[in-house]
């Protein structure tokens, strides 16, 4: 029962998340199914690094009235991986869309998603 | 069949590390140093509200400025992939979009805007801010690419708005190297009451650059891909 | 305590949506799958005190790239996408 903490339940849901990604881009076939794989381990890996930055009963990094100025280290939780992880989600639409213009293009010269059919690095 | 083994070796090694790890890791009970740090001397320091931004913005500002630009380099890459023929359009005649959707867009398209910019301008009192406020914007630029998918836009404005604000970030910057004490430093600014809309120096300026920038680089990404729908 | 078992059964919804993602028959499906398994990710991060976070994934990670998904496979045209 100690072990049910929220922490423990976000860290377990991305590093279950992380391994389905994971399988999924090692063995599917189809490259866009290759890519939603990624997106799924790109969303485990940050719900497992917000999770480690969470301390219990603590608020989120906002001063208002409730928390007023003082003491503030003793009442945030961590801002920092938060931070990072804001820019980590960024980037990833950004890479995912590259990711599926690239495969546009490739379908579009060889008429196939399998990613068997692309031998030569040249085409 | 090694293929097969290889993967279940790797997915089993990588299951044992992340096992191993949720066993023997411990939950902090206190703040480490540096978030300390920033929780305690943001109000003081840098004189915004919510931490988060203060990290992004200043703390780390130069992470984000990387990240702008990976951002811009993706965006450059897409509009190079999809680079469409000059050949004139062969006129199909496509649905026309329905007359909800065509009046609801022109109603909403505005208030999505007002939106997007009060979320990036308060990111420094409230939740949110630039990435956030970019991203509503561009979702009322799918709107309207949705009423009117065979219109045309000009590239010209998202261009300009793009590389006018990007400019402008790495300006400020570099104004904060020369008036404040570093590279987007951002009391070059007074910093006004904690808490006001007018404070926090130049964090309002920089998110709403930041924002104003991501929005017409994500706009500019479905642009480009409606364009290829178009061409068929 | 209500909390956590919220966190539980989003967690076991998250899961099963991805695992739905990698079986489902046409991409379509696996990309809303994804999409929803983002979602719910930012719920996960509202408890986790990172509203920041959450804003971000929720505009981003489950809105925009749900749509650029849909934008590429508009234009792929095959049975089983």
């Amino acid at each position: 029962m100690e072990y049910l903490t929220l922490q423990n339940i976000g860290l377990v849901t991305g590093f279950m998340l992380m391994l389905i990604g994971l399988y999924g881009a090692l063995t599917q076939k189809n490259i866009l199914r290759i890519i939603v794989a990624f997106t799924i381990f790109d969303a485990g890996l940050n719900l497992v690094i917000v999770a480690l930055s969470y301390i219990k009963g603590r608020v989120a990094p906002i001063i208002d009235q409730t928390t007023g100025v003082t003491n503030l280290s003793e009442k945030f939780v961590d801002p920092i991986p938060q931070a990072l992880v804001l820019t980590s989600i960024v980037i990833g639409v950004g890479v995912t869309g590259v990711m599926l213009t690239f495969a546009l293009r490739m379908f579009k010269t060889r008429h196939s998603l399998d990613i068997n059919d692309f031998k030569q690095t040249k085409w | 069949m090694y293929k097969n083994m290889f993967i279940i070796l790797l997915l089993a090694g990588f299951g044992l590390l992340l096992g191993s790890f949720l066993l023997t890791h411990h939950e902090y009970l206190s703040l480490p140093q540096l978030p300390a740090y920033y929780a305690d001397n943001t109000a003081p320091e840098v004189g915004a509200a919510n931490v988060v931004t203060a990290v992004v913005v200043t703390y780390r500002g130069f992470d984000t400025l990387g990240e702008v630009t990976i951002l811009f380099v993706a965006a450059s890459l897409i509009a190079m992939f999809l680079k469409h023929s000059k050949a004139p359009r062969h006129d199909r005649h496509p649905r026309p979009s329905s007359v909800i959707l065509s009046t609801s867009q022109k109603l909403l398209f505005p208030l999505i805007v007002l939106f997007g910019a009060y979320v990036f301008a308060n990111g420094h009192l409230t939740p949110g801010g630039g990435f956030q406020g970019g991203a509503i914007i561009a979702t009322g630029f799918l709107l309207l690419l949705m009423a009117n998918p065979q219109a045309e836009f000009k590239h010209g404005l998202l261009n300009a708005i793009e590389s006018i604000s990007g400019t402008s970030y790495v300006i400020i910057g570099i104004l904060g190297a020369i008036l404040g004490l570093g590279f987007l430093d951002n009391r070059f600014i007074s910093l006004g009451q904690l808490g006001t809309l007018f404070s926090a120096g130049a964090i309002p300026v920089i998110y709403s650059l930041i924002g104003l920038k991501v929005g017409a680089e994500l706009s500019n990404i479905l642009h480009h891909l409606n364009e290829v729908q178009n061409e068929e | 305590m209500i909390t956590i078992i919220l966190a539980i059964v989003l967690g076991l919804v998250m899961i099963s949506m991805a695992i739905a993602a990698l079986t489902a028959y046409r991409v379509r499906a696996a990309v809303l799958a994804s999409g929803i398994v983002s979602l719910i990710a930012s719920i996960i991060y509202l408890l986790l005190a990172a509203p920041d976070v959450a804003m971000t994934e929720a505009a981003i990670g489950s809105g925009l790239t749900t749509i650029i998904f849909f934008y590429v496979l508009n234009k792929i045209r095959r049975s089983d996408v």
